[in-house]
């Protein structure tokens, strides 16, 4: 078996494992085996990949090619670079973090794991796919059981926001199916067979009047599940309603599946179309990121702010894309990497403060560093690495993304450039206020003063994403060589 | 040099800040201080021998000061950029270095007292060693994004402190402020800097301070809206330097800064990082002074001497003891600012760079000096305000000496050391711009009146019935007053032109008489003012306050410029921003995807009757469409 198609059969085998189980103790635990097996491969795929790299200068490592549907051309074709091996290990963490968070699940916990599982399969499955159609698949594998995780284990008006969810992505898909097909169809444009392999249709030259038209397609269809304004609005709801754990991956992880597909899909196969289609989506992504950032200001509901901090930092990953330099797009999987474990961190603080003072209204909530001062620090830490402060991962991410969009010598780029830098100001604003009034401030309820201390299992899923953002933020170095060094052969396309 | 010596000098503090802030519950208070004092005594031996190897040993070559770096790549952002960590000695950072250290080390003695039996004394001296360890870092820095990183961390560790007393909602709403005022400015800060990389290709000092180098020799090859691009970017860093540095108009911060423990406002919002705007541009004075023959500099020397007026004389009207402090030092960091506005690049020509710099190696002294002892007082009455005290020289006989000396060294009385420094200022200013030299000697008046009228209303005048006795502080508390005072007396001393200067070759410089004797006049016309309106209760005072009516009003509502930020933030930026915005979002934007949806629904309510199950209607509806198919093809087809 090889490296990378185990990170499908690890999460198949710890399903069928959960069904043999009884109760929440016996399913807590095979999940959580189960994903310290995923992470523990994870690792061990980053120490893999530095070792294969120093020899093998491929694009792609550990490719695995088998074919799945002959008549049309479709494989189950895997291989990993720098950045996907990176999402990869966020993943990993995610849900393994994702599991120590769910802990204490009451309802369902078997049926609860399964599909938390089940859509880390199709994750998984989305960042190793070379193959179009595949990563197709994988990425409806992935969406469908949100919709099982929001209408069952949710909150709140869960069934309506589980169908808008859906049905926006679900929407988003068919313009993405729209659009691969197109390209699919176009991929003989040199004269040879039609094929869903990416690696082999970045060197067909598609037409230039297909990439016009299918250029938008593919972005909008990925860019969806990104947050891209005005498509954002299934994220505020969704979140809202969504059980802790299923926050923590969808924000972390799944609305990581945009920026990449835009980048592995939309920007190297059509390239010319991205950059002639660049400066309208750079519109719309500045848009969402200083609209998301002024949205957020005047949210009530923690996972409001949190959603649309994140249409304002995801809105970011996409203008640095469209950027089109190595600086970047660099920036650009940073800031998901970032993003990932930051949001994931909220949520899961988000969630731990509901379920002791059962709400999420930050106008009812007071001087919760007083009661429990570890979830209040770390939520202070995670704000402030929100908003960019150095040492942190954001910081890292958001200076490579200012950097590289300053080299874009177009005054209508500068323009946006300055127009989004800004948007760290209003981040701040919004992260300090629900920090001054929901954790400073005298404590505002009686009821507050016997809150529950944090937990062991609470404090290993949030030391769990702490880490990794430290790490990033103070030593920077080898991520970002390893993801430059893995961007170059897709610069090069663009160029 | 020795580099390992130096880079210990930020670490050590660091290493503090992680073990108590990690072992935070774990560690008694009583060891929490100590391992706080040791940790920065240790990097203040270290720096003092750094200074002494620097300046005496092996810094100079054919008598011109060095510059020595050491560093390492932190992140690459393309090929040729890149952001470095490292150190640079050179004469300001040696002696920023001295000046955090002696300051920091003072305060964390002092705090030893004064944060006694408070509930996060641990958390309170890990956040001083955090904010050690970031301004280190700042003054040691090698290049601009190097300075920048440390530039946010100074300024969340301000953040963190001044929101201290955390469940008070005054103190809370202080450090927002700050931050997000900060942070504004910090964001001119950051374009420029990214102005600054894009066009010169470098962030480091060393190459963009080249006076032969290509940065400065080419500012005119690339210009916008009829200025070089460098002198945006100089202006763009400057207001980053402004906002931490309280220039008008981003100084509003600064004063409800003072929210923060008293200690915090001697080491952060009087000595250190407020001055790390003026380092900043002495930092980079050779690009202000070549770039565009100094255009950005003039900007600085005007908003230097606009704020130094300005504060003072608000100062006059507070009657916080810390506000008229927090004011005053902002006026004092305007005359640093003016006199590196009015300043020249070699030799005497850049006297002025050199009395900026002295001014706040002296400045840094005295001001932590009399925060402390404000705090010493404050510890005593249990008040910030000046109507609670009165007549305490009898009972805190060091504060009152201390206070006196250091008021008397930032009221320029010679032999001070706030005399030499501000000297110098004034010399640098007059010979260069009348203007400039006139605010410098009218704020010099304001400045020893307003400074003599806290004096004497706090410890002389009225002797106030206090409710609890007032008593001396502890000796860790008034050990740090004695040695800055100390320091306050002979810093005046020090031949600082031989060591810090522009072009770091060193001059030798003289007191110019006449002038030295017209900023005294001036400032002993200000104390004998203060003498007769404070010393013995009157109500001249109040006689005063009448006379100038709203004018009186006007200042002491601190201009209201509060109060248009305040406009600006909340009923614009929230209200005609933000909430409609929020609003658009929820009504229109999602509004749209829930009307697609709905139509969706409606549609299928309506074409659903078509689904009726009945044989005929599906034969009609077959029949039809066959007809209607085979009339559009008869139609094709006939042409």
């Amino acid at each position: 078996m090889d490296i990378l198609s185990l990170f499908i059969l690890v999460p198949i085998i710890t399903i069928l494992a959960l069904v043999f189980t009884k109760g929440l103790k016996q399913a807590r635990i095979v999940s959580m085996i189960g994903s310290l097996i995923q992470f523990g491969m994870a690792i061990n795929l980053v120490f893999a990949y530095f070792k294969e790299r120093a020899t093998n200068s491929d694009i792609m490592v550990f490719i695995r090619d088998v074919v799945w549907f002959k008549d049309f051309n479709i494989h189950y074709n895997i291989g990993v670079d720098g950045i996907s091996v990176t999402l990869l290990l966020l993943t990993a963490i995610v849900v393994l973090a994702g599991v120590f968070i769910s802990w204490k699940m009451k309802d369902l916990p078997k049926e609860f794991f399964v599909s938390l599982i089940v859509l880390s399969i199709g994750v998984y499955g989305f960042f190793i796919s070379l193959d179009l159609f595949t990563m197709f698949v994988f990425f409806e594998i992935a969406v469908i059981p949100m919709y099982l995780l929001i209408g069952i284990w949710g909150t709140g008006p869960k069934e309506y926001s589980a169908m808008k969810l859906t049905l926006m992505l679900m929407g988003a898909s068919a313009v993405l199916l729209v659009a691969i097909l197109g390209i699919y169809f176009n991929s003989n444009a040199d004269g040879g067979a039609l094929t869903f392999n990416i690696l082999e249709i970045a060197k067909v030259n598609i037409p230039f009047e297909v990439q016009k038209l299918f250029f938008p397609l593919t972005f909008i269809g990925f860019a969806v599940i990104g947050a891209l304004f005005p498509f954002h609005t299934w994220s505020p709801d969704g979140h809202a309603s969504a059980p802790t754990a299923v926050s923590m991956l969808h924000a972390g992880v799944l609305m990581k599946l945009g920026g990449y597909g835009v980048f592995r899909v939309a920007m190297y196969l059509l390239p010319e179309g991205a950059q002639y289609w660049s400066w309208f989506f750079i519109i719309l992504a500045t848009i969402g990121v200083i609209y998301g950032a002024f949205s957020a200001i005047k949210q009530t509901d923690l996972k409001y702010i949190n959603a649309y901090s994140s249409v304002s930092h995801l809105g970011l990953v996409l203008f640095a894309l469209l950027m089109l330099n190595k600086t970047a797009w660099n920036g650009a999987i940073l800031q998901s990497l970032s993003h990932g474990f930051m949001t994931a961190l909220f949520f899961a603080l988000i969630g731990m403060i509901y379920e002791r003072t059962h709400t999420r209204d930050v106008r009812k909530l007071g001087g919760l560093l007083k009661v429990i001062p570890f979830i209040s620090a770390i939520y202070v830490i995670a704000g402030l690495a929100s908003l960019g402060l150095p040492g942190f991962s954001g910081f890292v991410a958001e200076m490579n993304i200012f950097v590289g969009a300053f080299e874009h010598e177009d005054m209508f780029y500068r323009i946006a450039t300055v127009v989004s830098v800004s948007a760290i100001v209003v981040t701040a604003v919004y992260i300090l206020r629900v920090v001054g009034i929901m954790l400073m401030g005298p404590v505002v309820n009686e009821g507050f003063l016997t809150l529950e201390k944090v937990t062991w299992y609470e404090k290993l899923g949030i030391l769990l994403l702490l880490i990794p953002i430290v790490g990033m933020g103070v030593a920077p170095l080898w991520l970002s060589d390893m993801i430059l060094e893995s961007l170059h052969p897709f610069i090069q396309g663009v160029l | 040099m020795n580099f390992v010596n130096i880079i210990l000098i930020p670490l050590v503090p660091l290493a503090v800040f992680l073990l108590l802030g990690i072992f935070n519950q774990k560690i008694k208070p009583s060891v929490s201080g100590y391992i706080g004092v040791a940790g920065l005594l240790v990097s203040t031996l270290l720096s003092l021998n750094t200074a002494y190897q620097y300046f005496f040993v092996n810094g100079k070559a054919d008598g011109v000061y060095q510059t020595f770096v050491e560093k390492t790549v932190w992140m690459n952002f393309t090929d040729t950029l890149a952001i470095d960590m490292g150190v640079q000695i050179d004469p300001i950072s040696v002696m920023m270095l001295l000046v955090v250290s002696i300051v920091s080390l003072m305060v964390h003695i002092y705090s030893r007292g004064y944060m006694k039996g408070d509930d996060g004394y641990t958390k309170f001296f890990a956040f001083l060693s955090l904010f050690s360890f970031s301004m280190y870092g700042l003054v040691l820095a090698t290049n601009l994004f190097q300075i920048y990183i440390f530039w946010e961390l100074v300024g969340v560790s301000s953040y963190l402190l001044i929101g201290y007393y955390y469940t008070k909602p005054s103190a809370v709403s202080a450090a927002k402020k700050a931050f997000i005022v900060t942070r504004f400015a910090d964001l001119g800060f950051l374009i420029g800097i990214l102005i600054m990389g894009f066009y010169t290709g470098t962030y480091d000092f060393e190459t963009l301070n080249n006076p032969e180098g290509s940065a400065i020799l080419n500012w005119a090859s690339t210009s916008f809206m009829g200025l070089s691009v460098l002198t945006w970017a100089l202006i763009l860093i400057f207001i980053g330097g402004a906002g931490k540095s309280a220039m008008f108009p981003l100084h509003i911060w600064l004063p409800d800064a003072m929210e923060g423990p008293t200690p915090v406002s001697a080491l952060i919002h009087a000595a250190t990082m407020v001055v790390a705007g003026v380092f900043l541009v002495a930092r980079l004075f050779p690009m202000f002074y070549f770039v565009e023959e100094g255009f950005a500099l003039n900007i600085v020397a005007y908003v230097g001497a606009f704020s130094s007026l300005f504060a003072a004389i608000i100062a006059i009207t507070q009657t916080d003891i810390k506000r008229v402090l927090a004011f005053s030092t902002m006026s004092q960091l305007g005359y640093m600012m003016l006199a590196l506005g009015v300043s020249g690049y070699e030799g005497h020509e850049g006297l002025g760079y050199m009395a900026s710099m002295f001014h706040l190696f002296t400045h840094a002294m005295f001001k932590a000096l009399l925060f402390l002892c404000a705090g010493s007082v404050i510890h005593a009455v249990h008040s910030n305000y000046l109507k609670d005290m009165g007549g305490l020289r009898k009972y805190m006989p060091i504060t009152n000496i201390t206070f006196l000396i250091a008021a008397l060294a930032i009221a320029g009385v010679p032999p001070f050391a706030g005399f030499f420094s501000k000297d110098e200022i004034l010399v640098a200013a007059f010979e260069h711009n009348k203007l400039i030299y006139f605010v410098g000697v009218f704020v010099a008046g304001l400045t020893a009146f307003y400074m003599f009228r806290i004096y004497f209303g706090i410890f002389w005048g009225k002797d106030t019935k206090y409710e609890h006795k007032p008593h001396e502080s502890p000796i860790s508390m008034t050990f740090p007053l004695l040695f800055l005072a100390l320091l306050s007396i002979i810093g005046g001393f020090i031949p600082f032109s031989e060591f810090v200067t522009a072009d770091k070759a060193g001059f030798e410089a003289h007191l110019n008489y006449p002038l030295a004797a017209i900023a005294v006049g001036v400032g002993l016309i200000g104390i004998a003012l203060a003498w007769i309106f404070y010393k013995k209760e009157n109500d001249l005072a109040n006689k005063m306050v009448n006379f100038f009516g709203p004018v009186y009003q006007w200042t002491s509502d601190k201009f209201y410029f509060d109060e248009i930020y305040l406009f600006i933030t909340k009923k614009i930026l929230f209200d005609r921003v933000s909430a409609p915005i929020a609003k658009f979002d929820k009504k229109y934007v999602d509004g749209t995807m829930v009307g697609i949806g709905n139509k969706t629904v409606l549609t299928s309510e309506k074409i659903k009757g078509m689904q009726s199950g009945k044989v005929q209607d599906y034969a009609f509806a077959f029949i039809a469409g066959v007809v209607i198919i085979a009339l559009v093809f008869i139609y094709l087809w006939t042409d």
